[in-house]
């Protein structure tokens, strides 16, 4: 069975001979949750849009469930929502919905159409033009115009970006029913926290190559744990998550009581950070992610 | 979650440029403007009415006018207002073929709305030429509309009906259609504004070819003639507009026949068939070179 998506060498150079990837490999699976990080300008967006066929690649190979990337059958396993995205104001959320199935050859009709508006909570506003749907509103429509057709493949741009915790809650747990689904989806966020909680693997990709690869655990390697007891709290550093339970049957044999247990802040984040550093790769090539003004790791979950 | 199973299956290219062209007459529609287009039409409409009225209120059939000469009043008054009413429509059909293609490619794809329909299994020609055809068809129907309604005033108000009405009313829409085509090519190349302004001078331009070329006539000049002619093969509307105003006085003769062929709308040039040859192979080059640069480039 082939890949969701499947990545080989690719390289992308845009006019003016901007490098914006230099032979990236990477490989969703099915029912495979792949988080994709990398500073702004690091190639993420331009990676997501040839995978959809928005971008053609310079070099290299994509396959989309076995079909070249941004053929028609590539197409038709693939759903996408971009970062930067506008849907046409005058069309109501059933309407919009109605017009990708017929544009991705859905026959899910109306039930298909409820069933993802539901899902992504926005069941009482079927009726509402996109004109008058907040921010938020709009995200998650596009999430739902994303599944219609029930894509083998989702690829997700920032996501969340533009979601209340509530909706982020939402969006997390649907990437895990997808999931459950045997659809492979690419996640490419700035939350390093949502990434390290919902992923199996993640990809950190800088200046066009990938720069580290492995499922958020063995990125994350150990990290620190906080326990709050009756004499004070306890800080123990590179302690395995597995561990946790032995070092507190261990303060607990020792007489103390155990208040809270606490992990200690997103090591995702601190992997991410030597392996990419802080700040942007200077000036973004046309398509990437030009203008998320999040600092990578800002709102990282703790 | 229900899990419901839900496949997409393969859809023909013809029947997904279908659901564009729907889309964009939706569009068209739906966009805040077209009310006021319509207001304004029946305002032109309301307004030629009247100026129909008063002036043929002021015409005799045949009028001498000395040695013998004879001047056919009524069909003077009643081309020169169709002519004029000709000029209007079309400038009204290109302000709309205009907006209503106004940033199909370069302008959707900057502001994001092009990317969620151009990943869908549709290939990127069949999302152009949908877009020309909802937009055309909107445009063309606008024009025909508008012109025979001019038609229907003229005859009531002053029993006068063009000479060829049907050739002249086809031309005027294919001169319509040839904008949208400019229009398509030109949102390929420019943002919105951009293109909205290429678009337009380009219309004045023509129109001004147009106007040199008949002076040129008049004034029996080789080189006016020459350059009008070029011009109406680069901008091939303003041929056809010209071929209409012709079809509308074809068949009048003598004196009126020439006094109309002096005025800015009546009389004006017989382009033949040739004309009509050349705009729809002019219309699929445009087309064509479109489309080429919309699959190359990165969305």
């Amino acid at each position: 069975m082939a890949a969701a998506l499947s990545v080989h060498g690719l390289t992308k150079t845009y006019k003016g001979g901007k490098e914006a990837l230099r032979g990236v490999d990477l490989t969703v699976g099915e029912g495979m949750l792949v988080g994709l990080l990398g500073p702004n300008g690091a190639g993420k967006s331009t990676l997501t849009k040839i995978a959809c066929g928005l971008v053609q690649a310079s070099g290299g190979e994509v396959t989309v469930a076995g079909a070249p990337a941004g053929s028609l059958e590539a197409r038709r396993a693939t759903g996408y929502l971009a970062e930067l995205f506008r849907f046409p104001a005058w069309l109501t959320a059933l309407e919009l919905l109605t017009l990708h199935q017929r544009l991705a050859g859905s026959g899910g009709g109306s039930a298909e159409r409820e069933e993802l508006l539901e899902l992504v909570g926005l069941g009482d506003a079927r009726e509402v033009r996109v004109e008058a749907m907040s921010k938020g509103m709009q995200q998650r429509l596009g999430i739902a115009q994303a599944m219609i057709g029930a894509p083998s493949l989702l690829l997700l741009d920032e996501p969340t970006s533009a979601l209340d915790p509530a909706g982020r809650r939402v969006v997390r747990e649907l990437l895990v029913e997808l999931r459950s689904r045997g659809i492979g989806v690419m996640l490419n966020s700035h939350l390093l926290g949502e990434v390290e909680r919902v992923c199996d693997a993640v990809t950190i990709i800088d200046g066009g190559r990938v720069v580290a690869a492995g499922s958020p655990a063995e990125l994350a390697g150990a990290r620190a744990v906080e326990i709050e007891t009756d004499t004070g709290v306890v800080r123990r550093e590179g302690v395995e998550r597995d561990a946790i339970p032995a070092l507190v049957r261990e303060l607990v044999a020792e007489g103390r009581d155990i208040y809270a247990v606490r992990e200690g802040g997103s090591s995702l984040e601190d992997a991410y950070m030597k392996v990419v550093g802080s700040g942007d790769r200077g000036r973004a090539a046309p398509g990437d992610d030009f203008d998320d003004p999040d600092e990578p790791g800002a709102e990282a979950e703790r | 979650m229900s899990g419901a199973t839900v496949s997409s299956r393969p859809v023909g290219q013809l029947t997904q440029g279908l659901t564009i062209m729907r889309y964009a007459l939706q569009e068209s529609l739906r966009r805040r403007v077209l009310p006021v287009v319509g207001v304004l039409t029946v305002i032109f409409l309301v307004l030629y009415a009247l100026g129909a009225h008063f002036a043929f209120q002021e015409v005799s059939d045949n009028r001498q006018v000395g040695f013998g000469v004879e001047i056919d009043d009524r069909s003077l008054a009643g081309s020169t207002l169709l002519g004029l009413a000709m000029f209007a429509t079309l400038f009204l059909g290109a302000i709309i073929s205009t907006f209503l293609t106004l940033g199909v490619i370069r302008g959707d794809a900057e502001s994001g709305l092009l990317q969620p329909i151009a990943v869908r299994p549709i290939s990127r020609t069949t999302i152009l030429v949908a877009r020309f055809a909802g937009a055309g068809l909107v445009s063309v129907v606008y024009a025909i509309a508008v012109f025979l309604l001019t038609v229907v005033i003229t005859k009531v108000t002053g029993d006068f009906s063009p000479d060829r009405l049907w050739t002249a009313t086809f031309e005027l829409a294919a001169a319509v259609a040839v904008i949208t085509c400019i229009s398509v090519l030109a949102s390929a190349f420019t943002s919105s504004t951009a293109q909205g302004i290429t678009v337009l001078m380009l219309f004045g331009a023509g129109l001004t070819s147009g106007l040199l070329g008949q002076i040129g006539d008049a004034l029996d000049s080789g080189t006016l003639v020459d350059l009008s002619e070029l011009a109406s093969k680069v901008l091939p509307f303003e041929a056809l507009y010209q071929d209409a105003l012709y079809s509308l006085t074809a068949d009048i003769s003598g004196t009126t026949g020439y006094l109309l062929s002096l005025g800015p709308f009546g009389g004006a040039v017989d382009s033949g068939a040739g004309i009509i040859i050349w705009s729809i192979v002019y219309c699929a080059a445009l087309i064509a070179i479109a489309a080429a640069l919309f699959r190359r480039r990165d969305l």
